[in-house]
């Protein structure tokens, strides 16, 4: 039970896709600038990851060694295909904003990276837990990326008014960097500062370390 | 003639596929250790465009769009739907071609290129480039510019993150930022640059 637990819950902070593996970074970058749509982006790529990794785990004792990349693009592929249709069907405002990066999720590396390195090895049951954690674990930066872009940028969250503005009759002034897309960049940026100052074992050996100022940990 | 040019400028600095719409980050932070790599897989990725944009418009001229069969008799047929499948389709199978080819007639730059080609295919500014020439309903001259000016877009941005990070190296970067935090940094201060571009015409 507790093997199972830690298979949704390491990708979330201890081995998160985006900070630590530097997976799947496209798409947290270009939708987190409402919630409403970060959360569609969340659960198309989480279902995607769990039910690829689910069909790859099941045909992986059939696969020849040499062709599985292009097996696991195939399924990849149809299962983003039936996303699309899905929100075209159903959320067809989302779908348009989404634009290509519904369609990016099959390039998406975390899909890719987690049916090569879990789910070729793994009975079917982990390798589906697995897919739902890596995936819950972008959704955790993607949503907090959001969360913040839109309160602080628009005053909104969903789209409901939080922080009243000043051209409504409010007090909030908006920023406006942090709707424009480099505002992503920074704040991820901060992300990962403030997780590797706190786990200081996801740190990257200092490639080129200045002479003078060598700190004692790392000499 | 200049539509072809204004397209060209757009799309190498006003729409450039990794500052502003943040396609093929993974490879563009991975990369970008060193100008020479940079350069390397920049290179393989304007070859790579300009081969897969301009084959995935004629699949889409030709099989997939509305009524896109009726050379062959057949009408009321709508393949869209199975885009996404074929556009990763033909990019996996032209970068296994161009692997092979460049093996045969030209083993220096299959040398140099070659470990880049299999990291192309999942690169996400390639399928991204097919999917914006659909979605932008470019004809088969566009296409090829598009291709063209994209690849060289994305190459252009990464060999620049490249000279910037090897500079960096002489800057005392806080422990924690080191490494992927300040390349995100970075990489957010050169798209915020080029946001600049936006709106100019030619």
């Amino acid at each position: 039970m507790a093997e199972t637990r830690k298979l949704v819950t390491d990708p979330l902070i201890e081995n998160n896709p985006i900070i630590l593996q530097t997976l799947g970074i496209c798409s947290a970058l270009a939708v987190t600038s409402s919630l409403g749509v970060s959360l569609i982006m969340c659960i198309a790529l989480t279902s995607v990851t769990a039910f690829s990794n689910l069909s790859i785990s099941l045909i992986r004792h059939q696969v020849p060694g040499s062709i599985r990349i292009i097996v696991q693009m195939v399924i990849i592929a149809s299962l983003v295909i039936v996303v699309d249709q899905i929100l075209k069907a159903y959320a067809y405002e989302v779908s348009k904003t989404l634009s290509v990066f519904v369609g990016l999720i099959i390039t998406n590396c975390i899909v890719m990276g987690r049916a090569e390195a879990y789910a070729m090895q793994n009975p079917p049951m982990a390798s589906f837990l697995d897919g739902i954690g890596n995936g819950l674990g972008y959704s955790a930066i993607l949503i907090s990326v959001a969360v913040i872009r839109e309160l602080f940028g628009a005053g909104t969250l969903l789209g409901l008014e939080i922080l009243p503005l000043v051209k409504n009759g409010g007090w909030y002034e908006p920023n406006g960097l942090l709707l424009l897309p480099p505002s992503a960049f920074f704040i991820i940026g901060c992300f990962i500062w403030i997780l590797r100052t706190v786990k200081t074992r996801q740190r990257e050996k200092i490639a080129f370390q200045i002479m003078d100022v060598q700190v004692k940990e790392h000499a | 003639m200049e539509v072809y040019l204004s397209l060209f400028v757009k799309v190498i600095f006003v729409e450039n596929l990794a500052l502003s719409f943040f396609l093929g980050m993974c490879t563009f932070l991975a990369v970008s250790k060193k100008i020479e790599t940079a350069f390397g897989l920049g290179v393989a990725v304007v070859v790579v465009q300009a081969i897969t944009v301009p084959a995935n418009n004629l699949i889409v001229t030709y099989f997939l769009r509305q009524d896109a069969l009726s050379w062959l008799g057949v009408t009321g047929t709508d393949l869209s739907f199975v885009g996404l499948i074929s556009y990763i389709g033909v990019i996996a199978a032209m970068v296994q071609i161009l692997e092979m080819t460049l093996d045969r007639f030209f083993p220096a730059l299959y040398n140099a290129l070659g470990i880049f080609l299999p990291l192309i295919t999942v690169n996400c500014a390639i399928l991204g480039g097919s999917l914006f020439m659909v979605e932008r309903n470019y004809d088969f001259p566009e296409s090829v510019v598009y291709g063209v000016g994209s690849g060289i877009g994305w190459a252009m941005a990464i060999v620049a993150l490249a000279g910037l990070r090897e500079k960096l190296k002489y800057s005392d970067v806080p422990p924690g930022l080191q490494g992927l935090g300040i390349s995100f940094m970075t990489a957010g201060l050169m798209s915020l640059a080029f946001m600049s571009f936006s709106g100019v015409q030619l």
